[in-house]
């Protein structure tokens, strides 16, 4: 998202609280969101993608909204106008086809609008016969969690990626040898797929309450937290829609943390995240460092950097949100002051953190232990294994995977250092200044695991990461 | 979370919101004020890290791609000079040299070290009187007298003991002299040397830029401090990998067939050159400006070619009769002017020319700093 593009956000969402009839304000938000779904979506040089991919978030919306609903739950009459709503702006947004490129809301040139309608009148049909031909299957849910995790791997496998892609120019009639992972950039799918995920989780649990279709799509799409989250949880969501109508939008104190955070958060972002990337690590100034201190100041910069940015969009995202009517989760709390690596992770990206807490750390532990894995055994397997994937999530290279098993590790030597240390904090309270420096020391030595973690980060090659990693600490 | 508290618990008012942004606006519009009646930027780009928590460059700033050059072009000469290691205090033993010129002397595609500058600086060398010589490279990559002129009337302040003055004819013509962006934004720079040495430029002509009362806000400004600020930005990038240049993999060399085309500029073999068209002024004003220390001319080299056309053109610059006329033309002013003229012209081998007719490779600038280097140890006084 740009500069313009969170101007237009935050214009349009105090437009929305000012002058908006309360009873429109969770159609405008699903609306809202549709349009941006295709307008934030990357151009694609293969044919339509733009236009593909955008909608087949919709389509995925709709398929798992229908697999996570509740056992009893029936299709009602709003369910059907919100059918028709997305259809209605999937097949409008179609017809801007035929207006001049600068007037377009969609990267490129739509499909033609007939063939939208068919495609969309087929799809329904599919859907209709697999509503009958699925309905009571048990293992649906979790085949449409495979299903989301699929897709989510051929994204981030650059080599998969690059097939579909060679697919899907050739049956655009484009040439297949000049396809590219990055053909497939698909806006936002990766906290799509986190929320869609964890619907079906919360499902499978009997944990989910009932979604109306139009509050689950908002969720799921819901544009200020579509790029760089956070991931908000469902049943915390659809509260703030259920009050939507009757929340005061547009009053002091909501217009001023809003605005407070908006404002905040486009400081971070392009005051000193931006000022900062222009000397923080990249790939080209790795190798060109002259020195180990040099090496260090670029790390330095590119761990704030990616503090200012991340967090900083997610400043904007909660700040709009407020004004929108719908209090986000924060994601961030001081990060970089924490005095231990699980603290860290308590406070960095927190939303994606607890996701995985809850649907990857929990049950495996749990799986582990209950299978008589000694404790500090399944402990391990399971932040490993929990720590790569949060790598894997950045995208599919060993530099990712290096990255999740170093705070992997971390976490481990934590606990077991925590766990023989305990009854010793516990007499530091006798001593503040003691306790003092033990926390300060404990923040700088947690400051720089996590930065020195940023180098396999930042350098996805493997070998490149390590070579830089050697030469921070003098080697050649 | 309680970091946020600041914002979400007070229980703010409509009032405040209202007086919070009249105050916001009436602020914002008085620094626009503030700022365009005291135009603080010169000594905002005097303000610098550079020299202080940064290492100065060893040349100004110059850069069409600053993500990898970390290096950008900027139009304010405080900064530039501010970023550059000439803004060190001079040292009780030291002997300034100032290398004036065009990109060759800035050093295209040379590293800092294997720049001119960067070669007579690591022969460690001394006057006669125990005095380092330190050689500083002011070059500008842009050709025009005018733009050099400017560059040495700010170092005067730098208290150099002696200018060594590179040029080639491309820097000379008339209507070359307003055409440098630097030159067009330092117009208020420049208005007093074409006054104080009655230079033959217009001084109200469209292409110098007058800053207007709005012009002068922040908001007219802006584009002038972000650079500003990114400069400072990048010599962080700079400090860690001495870069300030993006050496590309590979590059067109200078072409050695050449068309069969004998125009330069709007001359032509029938309608010649006369000092008339060259800007002599500029270079006599220099000498003046630098007062009673030495001033070397350098004629730089040029690459000539030997493939087709070479007849008629010596290269893609310069067709034969115009580059044998200017130097014929060069010669009259320097007698009479008692000029320290050095006429380099032919004095590096062809093949140590990188992209360009004047661009030396790390070789050919070696030779070439052999050459200057007598001359320079001789007025070195």
């Amino acid at each position: 998202m740009d500069l313009w593009y969170i101007a237009v956000f935050a214009l349009g969402a105090l437009l929305y609280s000012a002058l908006l009839p309360a009873r429109w304000r969770g159609w405008a938000l699903l609306g809202a969101s549709i349009v941006a779904v295709y307008r934030l979506q990357p151009p694609s040089p293969v044919r339509y993608v733009d236009f593909i991919l955008p909608t087949v978030t919709l389509l995925l919306c709709l398929f798992v909204w229908w697999l996570a609903r509740a056992p009893q739950q029936k299709a009602t009459r709003a369910d059907g106008i919100t059918l028709a709503v997305i259809a209605a702006l999937v097949v409008g947004l179609s017809l801007t086809r035929y207006l001049i490129p600068e007037l377009r809301p969609t990267a490129s040139r739509a499909p033609d609008t007939l063939v939208i309608v068919v495609a969309l009148g087929a799809l329904a049909a599919v859907g209709a016969l697999l509503w009958r031909l699925l309905r009571g299957w048990r293992s649906l849910l979790t085949a449409g969690i495979g299903l989301i995790g699929l897709l989510f791997v051929v994204l981030k496998t650059e080599a998969l990626a690059t097939i579909l892609s060679a697919a899907l120019r050739d049956f655009a009639g484009q040439d297949p040898t000049r396809a590219n992972a990055a053909d497939l950039t698909w806006l936002g799918f990766s906290y799509v797929a986190f929320r869609l995920i964890h619907t079906l989780r919360e499902r499978q649990m009997s944990k989910l309450p009932t979604l109306g279709l139009r509050d689950y799509m908002t969720y799921v799409i819901f544009f200020p937290a579509l790029t760089a989250g956070p991931i908000d949880r469902a049943e915390r969501f659809v509260k703030d829609m259920g009050t939507l109508a009757e929340t005061r939008l547009f009053a002091a104190p909501r217009l001023v943390e809003g605005g407070g955070r908006i404002a905040v958060g486009l400081l971070k972002k392009f005051v000193l995240a931006d000022s900062l990337a222009l000397f923080a690590l990249n790939t080209a100034n790795a190798e060109q460092a002259v020195s180990a201190p040099a090496l260090w100041l670029l790390l330095y910069a590119y761990a704030l950097r990616l503090f200012f940015d991340f967090s900083g969009y997610s400043d904007i995202a909660i700040g709009i949100g407020l004004w929108l009517g719908v209090r986000l989760p924060e994601n961030f709390d001081r990060p970089y002051l924490k005095s231990n690596l699980a603290a860290f992770w308590q406070s960095w990206h927190i939303t994606l953190s607890s996701w995985l807490r809850f649907y990857v750390f929990s049950p495996l532990s749990r799986a582990l232990l209950m299978r008589k894995v000694p404790a500090a055994a399944a402990v391990f397997a399971a932040q490993m294994l929990t720590m790569a994937l949060i790598g894997l999530w950045h995208g599919v290279s060993w530099g990712f995977v290096v990255w999740g098993l170093w705070h992997g590790a971390g976490l481990f030597a934590h606990k077991l250092w925590s766990d023989r240390t305990r009854k010793a904090y516990l007499r530091l309270g006798q001593y503040p200044r003691l306790k003092t420096v033990w926390t300060l020391t404990g923040s700088a030595l947690t400051f720089h695991y996590v930065v020195l973690g940023w180098v396999w980060f930042a350098l996805p090659d493997i070998t490149q990461g390590a070579r830089v990693f050697g030469r921070l600490f003098g080697l050649p | 979370m309680v970091q946020w508290n600041g914002l979400s618990k007070p229980l703010y008012t409509r009032g405040f919101v209202i007086r919070v942004l009249v105050k916001s606006i009436l602020l914002f519009l008085l620094a626009n004020l503030v700022f365009a009646v005291t135009t603080p930027l010169p000594l905002l780009g005097s303000l610098s890290l550079y020299n202080r928590l940064l290492p100065g460059r060893a040349r100004l700033p110059y850069g069409e791609n600053p993500a990898q050059s970390y290096n950008l072009s900027l139009m304010s000469l405080e900064a530039m000079f501010a970023s550059h290691e000439i803004a060190r205090p001079k040292a009780a033993d030291e002997f300034r040299v100032l290398l004036l010129g065009d990109s060759a002397t800035w050093g295209i595609l040379l590293r800092p070290e294997e720049t001119l500058s960067g070669v007579l600086n690591a022969g460690g060398y001394t006057t006669e009187d125990g005095r380092r010589l330190h050689f500083y490279n002011i070059a500008h990559p842009i050709m025009a007298l005018s733009k050099d002129l400017l560059l040495l009337d700010y170092a005067m302040r730098c208290e150099p003991d002696m200018v060594i003055w590179l040029f080639t004819a491309e820097s000379f013509p008339r209507q070359q002299q307003l055409y440098p962006p630097l030159v067009q934004h330092n117009a208020a720079a420049l208005r007093p040397l074409i006054a104080n040495y009655d230079l033959d430029i217009d001084a109200s002509d469209g292409r110098l830029v007058n800053f207007s009362f709005w012009d002068n806000t922040l908001i007219g400004r802006r584009r002038d401090l972000a650079d500003m600020l990114r400069l400072q930005l990048y010599g962080f990038a700079f400090a860690a990998t001495g870069i300030d240049q993006y050496y590309p993999p590979t590059y067109t060399p200078r072409s050695n067939d050449l068309p069969a085309d004998d125009t330069w500029y709007s001359f032509t073999p029938a309608h010649t050159l006369t000092s008339q068209d060259l800007s002599f002024d500029v270079l006599d004003a220099g000498i003046t400006r630098a007062g009673n220390i030495p001033v070397l001319l350098v004629n730089e080299p040029i690459f000539i070619a030997n493939g087709e056309n070479s007849d008629i053109r010596y290269n893609a610059w310069y067709p034969r009769w115009a580059y044998d006329a200017y130097r014929a033309l060069i010669a009259a002013p320097a007698q009479a002017g008692d000029w320290l003229l050095f006429d380099t012209w032919n004095a590096i081998a062809p093949e140590h020319f990188t992209d360009s007719p004047v661009h030396l490779d790390a070789q050919g600038t070696r030779a070439f700093a052999a050459i200057l280097l007598p001359l320079i140890l001789q007025n070195a006084r």
